[in-house]
């Protein structure tokens, strides 16, 4: 396959999946998101956050340590809009509170970890996941692990430069950015008929 | 010492006025760490590279750096420096030949805990029987360590690409640690005329807080927790957890390629792209090529010179297409395996075009007559 024709879709991809940045996905300026690997502008792919959560069967949320933990006051307000953001589209919670691996084994029942997201994401039979507040190489490495094993459905809200191995990614999410995603959500509900 | 003023770094290197001074490569590199606005500094002596950090042990002293010291061996260096960098610190460290290799596992070790560490590595021999001279063997393997590197002709592209240097390893989106080459003595013990901008104007200080790994400060959470690493578990989970880890290593240096252009322009430099005869050098080698290429051209030779800034992330795209117009390709190094005729031949299509050399290695300096004349043989064969 050319790197030009590489899509980031829903897997399983394979034994060993290639990282996104390596099949020719770059990732988006500011004011833009991607979509399975295409650069989009950025409201295009709230409105797609919006639909594959609110379609979901069991749409999840992973919030990392950067907005689990009240290591300032920024923190503190992002992680009060994420859980505005998954009361909205009813989704679970399940926390990645650090990166260290599990063992002798995790409870995919209560968090997940990076170096084996894939258990917890079938153990829970999540459909549509989010990653939030998790540091971007651990992001990375979990989001292509759920590509490469699972038929989970990747999303990525950054505050950086975004992720490639994610289905839709934002960049330079802040607490104002997840708001406006929330507001995006709210319209789509009303749209859909969503109470 | 002089009273120092943050300024944007984009300003500092693109704008800042700049003022001409007749250095060696050593002491360009000290005076880009002397505007990088660097935490510590941890060396060991070793020709080419001992007095570079000799320098930058009078800018400790002048109160430029936080901290520097001298440490055990290069191992122990590169540890500490790794360490620091962990840490939250903005580090520069420096090497050559033996010392590179001693130091050998902690440049993948860098890459992998995506430490934005920059290293000057001032190239020697390092084959027995000993050798302190010019020969940049070393460079061929540290580019398949994960980290960036960028390679130097003369002390200006030494004390630019320094500071370069820190300014892509630390994207968050990259955050990998950066080799800056030079051919040790050709350029670590030239005098040349190199511009720089003022010395009061400074980098503004590292964030680590952007880093997309943690920072192991043990009392500001989020930490980092290094504890079980996987590589101890032996099952499926821990491998393919090892090698997409490499992978994202590696997918962090292709996204260093646009902050390389950024800041540096572009990672190769062309003159006479159409030409049909190409040289493609890197180092003291271009430097030499130019020469041999302008001779050439006073003779009625259709030759052009590409100078390869960058090796890791290498300038594929830029490689494949200049070399589809030449009919022939001409590698001049200055080591005896010929890794950069390596990498170019394992890029293109028609590889049979590249000729590797001519080599010189050693301490053998590389006269522009030898390059000339395998113009010359090559311009015959066509």
């Amino acid at each position: 396959m050319l790197s030009s024709e590489y899509r980031v879709v829903v897997g399983p991809e394979g034994y060993l999946a290639p990282a996104a940045a390596s099949m020719g996905i770059v990732l988006p300026e500011p004011g833009e998101g991607l979509i399975e690997g295409v650069i989009v502008p950025e409201r295009e792919a709230m409105h797609k956050i919006a639909e594959k959560l609110l379609t979901a069967k069991n749409p999840t949320f992973f919030p990392g340590p950067l907005v689990l933990w009240a290591w300032n006051d920024k923190a503190i307000a992002k992680a009060q809009a994420v859980k505005a953001l998954a009361e909205a589209v009813g989704a679970h919670i399940i926390p990645m509170p650090d990166y260290r691996p599990k063992y002798p084994m995790i409870n995919p029942q209560i968090e997940i970890n990076p170096n084996h997201p894939n258990l917890t994401i079938w153990h829970n039979d999540i459909d549509v996941c989010v990653f939030v507040g998790v540091h971007c190489h651990y992001a990375n490495l979990a989001l292509k692990i759920i590509r490469g094993g699972t038929d989970c459905y990747t999303i990525a809200l950054c505050g950086e430069f975004g992720h490639e191995d994610a289905m839709i990614t934002l960049r330079d999410v802040n607490t104002a950015k997840l708001c406006t995603l929330l507001e995006v959500i709210e319209e789509a509900k009303i749209e859909v008929g969503v109470r | 010492m002089v009273e120092r003023k943050i300024v944007d770094p984009e300003y500092l290197l693109h704008k800042a006025p700049r003022e001409k001074k007749f250095l060696i490569g050593n002491e360009a590199v000290a005076e880009a760490v002397r505007r990088a606005n660097i935490d510590i500094v941890v060396a060991y002596p070793i020709t080419p590279q001992s007095e570079a950090t000799h320098i930058v042990g009078d800018l400790y002293a002048q109160g430029y750096i936080k901290d520097y010291y001298r440490g055990e061996d290069e191992f122990a260096v590169m540890s500490a420096i790794a360490g620091a960098s962990m840490g939250g610190a903005r580090t520069f460290t420096a090497t050559s030949g033996p010392g590179t290799l001693r130091a050998f596992e902690m440049f993948p070790t860098w890459a992998g805990a995506r430490l934005p560490v920059v290293c000057a590595f001032m190239c020697r021999g390092v084959n027995s029987p000993l050798s302190i001279q010019p020969d940049n063997i070393e460079i061929g393997w540290l580019m398949d360590t994960g980290m960036l590197i960028f390679h130097a002709e003369d002390p200006q592209d030494f004390f630019d690409m320094t500071l370069i240097a820190y300014l892509v390893a630390e994207q968050p989106d990259v955050h990998l640690p950066v080799g800056v080459c030079v051919d040790g003595f050709f350029v670590t013990h030239t005098r040349e005329i190199v511009e720089l901008p003022p010395e009061n104007e400074i980098f503004p200080p590292y964030n680590p807080h952007l880093s997309p790994v943690p920072i192991m400060d043990m009392e500001t959470p989020p930490i980092r927790q290094m504890r079980d690493p996987f590589v101890m578990k032996s099952n499926y989970i821990s491998y393919n957890t090892h090698a997409s880890w490499q992978q994202e290593v590696r997918a962090a240096s292709i996204r260093a390629r646009k902050h390389i252009t950024r800041y540096l322009g572009s990672a190769v430099e062309v003159t006479y792209p159409e030409a049909n005869i190409l040289l493609i050098a890197s180092g003291t080698a271009a430097a030499q090529a130019r020469v041999a290429m302008e001779q050439a051209r006073q003779e009625g030779v259709d030759v052009g010179l590409v100078k390869i800034k960058v090796l890791r992330p290498f300038p594929e795209a830029e490689i494949i297409e200049l070399a589809q117009s030449p009919e022939r390709i001409i590698v001049p190094e200055h080591n005896i395996t010929g890794w950069l005729a390596r990498e170019i031949k394992s890029r293109i299509k028609d590889s049979g075009k590249v000729e590797g050399g001519p080599r010189v290695f050693g301490g053998m300096t590389m006269p522009p007559k030898i390059i000339f004349d395998k113009i010359k043989q090559n311009g015959r064969m066509m």
